[in-house]
């Protein structure tokens, strides 16, 4: 619960766009609620209801869908760094824990593990805290739309890099780990100039944890 | 809604983010299962969090220009200080709100 509330004022913030955003579209509340909880990915959903037509067509949805592929696909190496926690665990627990990983719920899982913490329960507690945050704020969001003032002004939009920034520090593991991330770093930097879209953080995050993989010494 | 599949529409559309999302969420924890984990593998996968947030944060800084800028390092030195995640990130808002007032 504890390691979860650090995040919670800016996925709130963020919920109440996303709200705001699926009422401006058309959304049901119900379809708008039933899409927090299911896709819980608040950037894809943004990108989706940008291009949320009035007449929906098949095309659109395999659009949307691959949209949501492309745009989560950082959630896919993520998903790979688990592997070393929750593949100890019954594989039940794992499935059910990963449908919660979410940019917040894995930061705060690294740093735990990197602590030397290993309760699945602890990572629950935090995936509930985030969702009831989520849920609470794009509900909020979806009836106050009009409302809102520009959460630019507090910085809010920067809350997700600040908290990133935040965790870096837990995962410092000495100067020779930091070679791969300043090769990842300059990659991702020299990417997000010449592609369009998140695959920077594909690309940076990849050559990163090569390159750090192999500059890191056999432990034994 | 008067789109061309009605609400079943918006609910195919709802349900394709959700499948996709879950299958992305999943996908990398399942194929690892296949793979592996030699010395080497293990080595790349204890670099992996820190590329991620190294590639995710330091081109949002650069992109971000001042603010942005200002938000990551500050918050990265009051957690390096205080160890205090909470206190980091109203710290490295607070310092991107200050950058834009001014």
């Amino acid at each position: 619960m504890r390691l979860g509330l650090a995040v919670t004022p800016g996925i709130m913030a963020f919920g109440l766009v996303v709200g705001a955003t699926a009422a401006r579209h058309g959304l049901s509340f119900v379809q708008s609620m039933v899409m927090n909880f299911l896709v819980c990915s608040g950037i894809a959903q943004l990108v989706a209801l940008e291009i949320w037509p009035a007449v929906l067509t098949w095309g659109v949805i395999v659009t949307i869908a691959l949209l949501t592929a492309v745009i989560g696909a950082r959630l896919f190496l993520m998903s790979v760094a688990m592997r070393q926690w929750f593949g100890q665990i019954p594989a039940w627990q794992a499935y059910a824990g990963l449908f919660f990983l979410t940019d917040a719920t894995w930061l705060i899982a690294m740093r735990y593990r990197a602590d030397g913490g290993g309760d699945v329960a602890v990572y629950f507690g935090a995936a509930a805290t985030i969702m009831a945050g989520w849920l609470a704020a794009t509900g909020i969001g979806f009836f106050a739309g009009g409302l809102i003032v520009d959460p630019a002004r507090y910085g809010f939009d920067l809350v997700m890099p600040a908290f990133f920034a935040a965790m870096l520090v837990p995962l410092w593991a000495g100067a020779r780990r930091a070679w791969g991330w300043i090769i990842g770093g300059i990659v991702a930097v020299a990417v997000e100039r010449l592609v369009p879209g998140w695959w920077f953080i594909v690309a940076g995050s990849i050559t990163g944890a090569v390159a750090g993989g192999y500059l890191d010494e056999p432990a034994e | 809604m008067n789109s061309e599949l009605g609400t079943f529409g918006t609910w195919m559309a709802i349900a394709a983010m959700a499948a996709v999302t879950y299958a992305i969420r999943a996908g990398g924890f399942w194929l690892m299962g296949y793979v592996p984990l030699t010395r080497r593998v293990r080595s790349i996968l204890n670099a992996l969090p820190g590329s991620v947030v190294v590639a995710v944060i330091l081109p949002l800084a650069v992109r971000g220009g001042t603010a942005a800028t200002a938000a990551v390092l500050t918050s990265l030195a009051v957690m390096a200080w205080r160890r205090n995640d909470l206190l980091a990130v109203v710290c490295g808002m607070g310092a991107a709100a200050l950058v834009r007032a001014l």
